[in-house]
């Protein structure tokens, strides 16, 4: 892999998303997405993107992956939570799309995404799960039975970018996380030609304990540093 | 058929959490499953799990010292309890999925007898948002609903096939109504508990299954 780039706004950290690109976005929801780049997309403005994320939830006037999704940019999402849990307060610009016909759902449920990321950027191009035997989930997909348990044949998941969001990166673009932070941003970072990180911090190489290091800068192209704190 | 009182939801959430175990990992639902976690006898150690990657949360945090970074999968503010660990999504369900998960407690909308859960998507809304619950429903050991026994319009919610897309198929060990405690078992429904002022005639009017009634039953503790 090429060496990872520091870019200086976010502009240029997201450039070369075009029009029809697959998108993974991190974060598990609205508040911890990496918002300063889907600003900087939604402004780039690329349409037709396929949004791969945990689910567009955000209320219209947020800045999570809701926003490419209110601006129109988006054909198709795959995710696992595409809708609040209830319908109360403002519907969100996914649902209503989504009711009009003029968006795309593949539902998945959140283990199984995770997993087929993971196993995208792995190199496995399919696994067999139990998860969702017996239901929608199960709608044309292979069934077989494994050591007596019925499981699902489901394929694994790569994207043209990657926008993550982490704590804090060395100019390596090896990253670190806090707390509940990490969820789908490690299996992302992996899972995409281009991973563009935007961070709190960056810090000269050899200033992160290589024992913290849970995304390895191997898997990120780009960086950029949030002006406040991540 | 006249029942008692419903119980509150804290009642029912103090009667899902007399059933852990001490060591037992344990995942929440939103919602009334929620509550459990205050209403576990301390002198056992139960870890609570959060799909978003956390394992030994405690309660949420007091206003004004919430940690920004720090949410379980309802995007609560919550705390960490000693010995808490942090994971990725990928380590965090395969927790779930690889069986290490002793319990989930979720909630529900329809649960059938044979054990079929129904609780991610109500049909006239024409979507929904399934999250991790099909994989948790699947992978836990043992997993409870807890949920109001029928409808706020009196419909029933325990019935013979479920109406509703389902989260998991037979995955249901044990329901935990308002009104009554309830076992799956390979021969149906086993009526194990019913709130005061309940008789078995009353759950059975609101439950479509046939219940069996269990050699040891009793009014339920609250």
């Amino acid at each position: 892999m090429a060496r990872t780039t520091v870019c200086v706004t976010a502009a240029e950290a997201v450039a070369g998303v075009t029009d029809g690109a697959s998108v993974m976005v991190g974060g598990f929801g609205p508040s911890d997405c990496p918002d300063l780049l889907i600003r900087a997309l939604a402004e780039a403005g690329p349409r037709e993107l396929t949004l791969i994320c945990n689910g567009p939830t955000g209320r219209p006037g947020g800045s999570d992956s809701s926003l490419l999704v209110e601006r129109g940019q988006v054909r198709k999402v795959v995710c696992s939570f595409p809708v609040p849990p209830t319908t109360s307060g403002e519907m969100t610009a996914f649902e209503r799309l989504f009711r009009e016909g003029r968006i795309e759902l593949e539902l998945v449920p959140q283990g199984t995404l995770v997993e087929r990321i993971r196993a995208g950027g792995a190199g496995i191009p399919a696994f067999y799960t139990p998860t969702g035997v017996g239901t929608v989930f199960a709608e044309g997909k292979e069934v077989r039975v494994i050591d007596g348990q019925e499981c699902l044949l489901e394929r694994a998941l790569r994207a043209d970018f990657a926008l993550v969001r982490a704590h804090r990166a060395d100019t390596m673009g090896n990253l670190t996380y806090r707390l509940a932070r990490r969820n789908f941003n490690p299996a992302m970072a992996m899972a995409a030609d281009v991973t563009i990180a935007e961070v709190g911090e960056i810090v000269p190489a050899g200033e992160l304990d290589p024992d913290a290091v849970v995304t390895p800068g191997i898997f990120v192209d780009r960086l950029v540093r949030r002006g406040g704190a991540a | 058929m006249s029942g008692g009182e419903r119980l509150s939801r804290e009642a029912v959430a103090r009667r899902v959490a007399a059933e852990l175990e001490d060591g037992d990992y344990v995942n929440l639902g939103v919602g009334l499953p929620t509550l459990v976690a205050g209403y576990v006898d301390p002198s056992k150690t139960v870890v609570f799990h959060a799909e978003n990657g956390i394992l030994g949360f405690g309660p949420a945090a007091r206003p004004g010292e919430e940690d920004p970074d720090l949410f379980d999968a309802g995007f609560r503010h919550v705390t960490l309890r000693p010995g808490a660990a942090v994971v990725d999504g990928p380590t965090s369900f395969a927790i779930i999925r690889g069986r290490h998960l002793d319990v989930a407690v979720l909630g529900g909308l329809q649960v059938s007898e044979r054990g079929d859960l129904a609780n991610w998507m109500r049909p006239e809304r024409g979507v929904g948002s399934v999250g991790g619950a099909a994989d948790i429903a699947r992978g836990a050991r043992r997993v409870y609903v807890a949920m109001e026994h029928t409808t706020r319009d009196g419909g029933l919610r325990i019935v013979r096939r479920c109406t509703y897309p389902l989260t998991a198929v037979e995955a249901v060990h044990a329901i935990f109504t308002d009104v009554a405690v309830i076992r799956v078992t390979a021969g149906g429904l086993v009526l194990e508990e019913a709130a005061p002022g309940w008789s078995v005639d009353a759950v059975q009017a609101i439950t479509e299954p046939r219940l069996t009634v269990s050699p040891a039953f009793r009014e339920m503790t609250v």
